[in-house]
């Protein structure tokens, strides 16, 4: 029986980009939920841009180590073997290239993988944080976002319409609909949630989505 | 031989900081925020401060307590969107806010520590960003100037100190603190907890006693410091 709903389907789906031993550093937002779809003792590393690599479950309530945050202010555990340190090396191993994934919110990404989520001009300007370096360096970024915005835009664009936080970043998507990746020629439908009809996908998409041959692999 | 003490009560340390001072503040959210130091540079109220510090901490914290006693004139940061004040402020012109990404504004911050001038990354080539800023091409790449970022005074909480000011922070409170520490020319340092000279392992040590001027002792820790209920 089918009991998860899109969301949770999606970030399930997602939680399969991380292969064992990879370093990873996930989002602010949803990203952050896919730890919750690992297996129990996945061998992966979790970095957190406030400098932390092994970053373990949310702290139970009652529970919290009031100096141990995640970059998105949620209480965490590290994990055995974890290590401290400062804001400088944390983002030396980010900018080193040593994160093999970041999974990443948006609010648009472009049809060349250009990715928009840190700024919307005259509503919403609170500084990139960390985001533009992870986008930029992590080694494959991947983006987990609603299909659509809460107005049903598409979010998924010919080209981004707001400040981009880094040009032709990203590799794949994973939306409550589909996953998609960005290839040279464009955006190219590779799976899609089941139940959803495909002309819906195409529909709520703002650019064009290669289909691939035959029936299309569901999650 | 012995080591100094820097020992000094807070309202000496806060003191020495006057009108238009440039203040680096270490934390990131709740965790390495030096509140007792700032309360009381509330407290003495110099005005038409620079801040310099990754967050604007969340309303009715930190940094918002000199924001809304109209002591900042500019803030340097990467990220305030916990604090609707901040935003409110920088959009009605009442305080010139400067965004850098985040492992930038350490790094600008860790050089200036380092008695270095700046460094070349190509972060943010391409975007926005990038609008203003000098290019240089070293072995045919190219990337953006970033200056190192000075301040005249850095407040640090650690957990641990000796008397010398040799700090130790913890978890995730150490941040952006052992940078500014590094980076002022003069640098405050309030501390949970302070061991006579000798107490702290030489190898244990995060940020060495000479970056050090002043070790503030905080008697207690108010909630504040504490785990923030959402």
């Amino acid at each position: 029986m089918e009991l998860l709903n899109a969301k949770e389907r999606m970030l399930r789906r997602a939680a399969q980009e991380i292969e064992v031993g990879m370093i990873v550093n996930l989002g602010i937002g949803l990203p952050t939920q896919v730890t919750n779809y690992l297996p129990d003792g996945f061998a992966v590393c979790l970095h957190s841009e406030n400098g932390i690599a092994g970053v373990g479950y949310l702290a139970a309530n009652g529970l919290a180590d009031r100096n141990l945050i995640d970059a998105g202010g949620a209480y965490v555990t590290p994990v055995k073997g974890a290590a401290y340190f400062d804001s400088a090396v944390s983002f030396a191993i980010v900018r080193s290239g040593r994160l093999d994934l970041t999974m990443l919110g948006a609010f648009q990404v472009s049809a060349k993988g250009d990715l928009a989520n840190w700024m919307i001009p005259g509503f919403f300007t609170p500084g990139a944080g960390g985001a533009i370096e992870l986008a930029q360096k992590a080694r494959k970024v991947a983006v987990i976002t609603t299909h659509t915005d809460k107005k049903g835009c598409p979010k998924i664009v010919q080209d981004c319409t707001l400040p981009l936080t880094a040009a032709a970043c990203v590799s794949r998507i994973y939306t409550d609909l589909a996953v998609i990746d960005v290839a040279p020629d464009g955006l190219h439908l590779i799976e899609i949630a089941k139940g959803v009809d495909v002309d819906d996908i195409i529909n709520k998409t703002g650019t064009r989505l290669h289909l691939p041959n035959g029936e299309i692999p569901t999650f | 031989m012995t080591l100094p003490d820097k020992t000094i009560a807070i309202r000496h340390a806060i003191a020495k900081i006057g009108d238009g001072a440039s203040v680096m503040i270490g934390g990131f959210g709740v965790p390495g925020t030096p509140f007792c130091l700032i309360k009381e540079l509330v407290r003495q109220g110099p005005k038409n401060l620079t801040i310099i510090k990754n967050d604007a901490n969340e309303t009715g914290m930190g940094v918002d307590w000199l924001l809304e006693a109209g002591q900042v004139a500019k803030l340097i940061t990467s990220h305030i969107g916990l604090n609707g004040r901040a935003i409110k402020m920088m959009n009605e012109g009442e305080i010139k806010v400067e965004f850098s990404p985040q492992g930038i504004l350490a790094e600008r911050i860790r050089v200036a520590g380092a008695g270095t001038m700046g460094f070349v990354t190509d972060i943010g080539m391409g975007t926005d960003l990038a609008r203003g800023k000098t290019e240089i091409t070293i072995g045919g790449k190219t990337g953006l100037l970033e200056p190192a970022l000075q301040a005249d005074f850095a407040l640090v909480h650690a957990a641990k100190s000796d008397s010398f000011g040799n700090l130790v922070y913890a978890a995730t409170a150490r941040n952006f603190n052992p940078l500014i520490a590094m980076a002022a020319d003069f640098t405050i340092a309030e501390v949970e907890t302070i061991l006579p000279v000798g107490h702290i392992p030489p190898d244990a040590v995060h940020t060495p006693g000479p970056f050090v001027d002043h070790v503030v002792a905080l008697p207690s820790l108010p909630e504040v410091y504490g785990v923030v209920k959402r």
